[in-house]
């Protein structure tokens, strides 16, 4: 269940895209999400598509595994297009029945917005997908690094969010299995209503707690016995340089935004 | 030369009630005298709670003594100028071999001790490269340590202490989660390690088989030290160890039985063909 779970994780193959400054990847995802945010017409979106499944292709991680990560945001989906749906009043009208009424600048809208949707989630786990957390954490560490200047904590975060990436599919398996021997023994997670099943899932919980606490004291002691303390005085395996292809990638994003707004002025009906 | 000493060690651990009164002490160290030589092979045995982990720890400075003294590689570790030099002397490994990775990615996870001593990238990547070929690991440096079986992961937590070059490694039964495969495969490697690389081993165990290639033994029992020796020294004090609950690996126990009912052959059997031969030149 939970183990399937591949939103967030490394997709260990070599490619351009994995090899990029993660500080590059970030910006580029960035830059990418206001861009989902700028379009508001077809061509728009299909400019986006096409930049998308060129940096798609280009990374070498199989397209089944990133629809694969965006089963957990399903539901998301739904509840933003039923509210579109439904809710957007205006001319002319869909269809009619009862209190429901379809328009067509709802429907338009929730297309849209679900369009847009999987468009976020797959540009943003595609650079989950070729940066090792570390890396990642990394980027951000050094490309937030000014922010230091403010007494924000930025390597502490940076190595928290590498240490939660590396122990997500740990902990999953431990729910599985948990949940397993509670099922074993009778507990029933999958029947009732929302509240028996909430309460089922409090005997997963508190085990599973528990021994997440227990790995966090092991893990602080062993990173102790390994001489960490803190950021001051590391050395990076990785340390962050940009390359010509990092170049080569802002400048593309930068043309790919370009057009986005370009594509803002053409209108071709829908 | 001697790596590691300690003189009358003391530890308490003591807990405390909402005011921070001292509610309870237990003594897990009381009194303990040890002198390790560089480059030896130590098995250290004894029962649950019998102080091995509390020891462990202050070897690495994790802990430190609350009487008496420990010296690593001749510094004192209540000194906290060495803290660091005495991290990276002596380094651990933990009996959970997940909870002690840090990266996702097997030669980051390598790395990681280098980087916090701040040693220079080129430097890292060489140290990183010749540890995973010290353990066998080269060929899964690139891939993610979530699918490893028990022992590789283990073989990784060792690389991973190798890369810090340490004069000596403490391994605080590295080998109660795995299977017998990953245990034999971890038992290799630390020995070859031994012997390779002269890098002392300090490995706490509750499977007796694996102490029997250690150079010298210490059992522990309620934070003292009661027997120490040679394997063979140790293993033939089978009504000894037992009073304190435990076991002799199988064929030295078999070995004692035959001894004990008459049949001629000679103390502290440790291995399947000693007691093979000794049985063979019988008459
Ligand atoms: N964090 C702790 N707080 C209080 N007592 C402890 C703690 N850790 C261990 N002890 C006690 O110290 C003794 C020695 O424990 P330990 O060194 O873990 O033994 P071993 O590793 O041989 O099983 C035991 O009696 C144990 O209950
Ligand atoms: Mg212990």
């Amino acid at each position: 269940m939970l183990k399937d779970m591949t939103l967030g994780q490394y997709y260990p193959v070599d490619s351009m895209v994995h090899r990029l400054d993660p500080r590059t990847k970030l910006a580029g995802t960035l830059l990418y999400i206001i861009s989902l945010f700028i379009t508001n017409n077809v061509v728009g979106y299909a400019i986006a598509f096409l930049f998308l499944c060129l940096c798609i292709g280009l990374s070498h991680v199989p397209p089944k595994y990133i629809l694969k990560g965006l089963k957990p945001v399903l539901v998301l989906m739904f509840i933003s297009v039923f509210f579109n749906l439904f809710f957007i009043k205006g001319e002319p009208v869909l269809f009619s029945w009862k209190f429901i009424t379809i328009t067509q600048p709802g429907l338009r809208q929730a297309i849209l917005m679900a369009v847009r949707l999987v468009f976020l989630i797959s540009g943003s786990a595609l650079m989950t997908y070729t940066t090792t957390p570390t890396a990642l954490t990394d980027g951000m560490e050094k490309g937030l690094g000014f922010l230091k200047v403010f007494k924000v904590p930025v390597h502490e975060i940076a190595m928290m969010m590498s240490i939660a990436l590396r122990f997500i599919p740990i902990l999953a398996e431990e729910a599985d299995k948990i949940q397993k021997a509670q099922m074993a023994r009778g507990a029933v997670f999958d029947e009732g209503n929302l509240i028996q099943r909430a309460k089922a899932l409090v005997p997963l919980l508190v085990p599973l707690f528990i021994s997440a606490f227990r790995r966090a004291t092991d893990l602080a002691m062993a990173m102790e016995a390994r001489c960490y303390h803190g950021g001051d005085g590391r050395t990076k395996m990785h340390p962050l340089k940009y390359g010509r292809n990092d170049m080569l990638v802002y400048t593309a994003f930068l043309a790919y935004l370009a057009l986005v707004f370009i594509s803002r002025k053409i209108s071709i009906g829908i | 030369m001697s790596i590691i000493r300690t003189d009358k060690l003391v530890f308490e651990y003591t807990r405390k009630d909402e005011e921070n009164n001292v509610t309870e002490t237990v003594r897990a160290i009381d009194g303990v005298d040890l002198d390790i030589e560089k480059g030896d092979f130590i098995a250290i045995l004894g029962r649950n709670g019998s102080g091995k982990s509390t020891l462990a720890k202050h070897i690495n400075a994790l802990l430190y003594p609350t009487g008496g003294t420990i010296w690593v590689g001749g510094m004192d570790t209540k000194d906290d100028a060495k803290l660091w030099d005495i991290r990276q002397t002596a380094g651990m490994i933990f009996q959970n071999p997940d909870n002690q990775m840090v990266a996702s990615v097997i030669e980051e996870d390598v790395g990681f001790g280098p980087e916090n001593m701040g040693v220079p990238t080129e430097e890292i990547w060489k140290r990183v490269a010749h540890s995973l070929e010290a353990v066998g690991m080269t060929a899964y440096a690139k891939k993610s340590p979530n699918h490893l079986s028990g022992g590789q992961k283990q073989r990784i937590g060792i690389a991973g202490v190798l890369a810090m070059r340490p004069q000596c490694i403490v391994m605080d039964e590295p080998t109660a989660m795995l299977d017998p495969i990953g245990r034999r495969e971890v038992i290799k490697t630390v020995h070859e390690l031994n012997k390779t690389e002269h890098i002392t081993v300090i490995l706490i165990t509750h499977y007796m088989e694996e102490a029997v290639d250690a150079d010298h033994v210490f059992v522990m029992e309620h934070g003292q030290v009661k027997l120490q020796g040679t394997p063979r020294e140790v293993f033939s004090r089978v009504d000894e160890l037992k009073a304190l609950n435990m076991s002799v690996p199988q064929v030295t126990e078999l070995a004692y039985e035959l001894k004990k009912s008459g049949v001629d052959i000679p103390d502290g059997i440790l291995k399947i063909e000693e007691l093979t031969e000794a049985l063979c030149h019988l008459n």
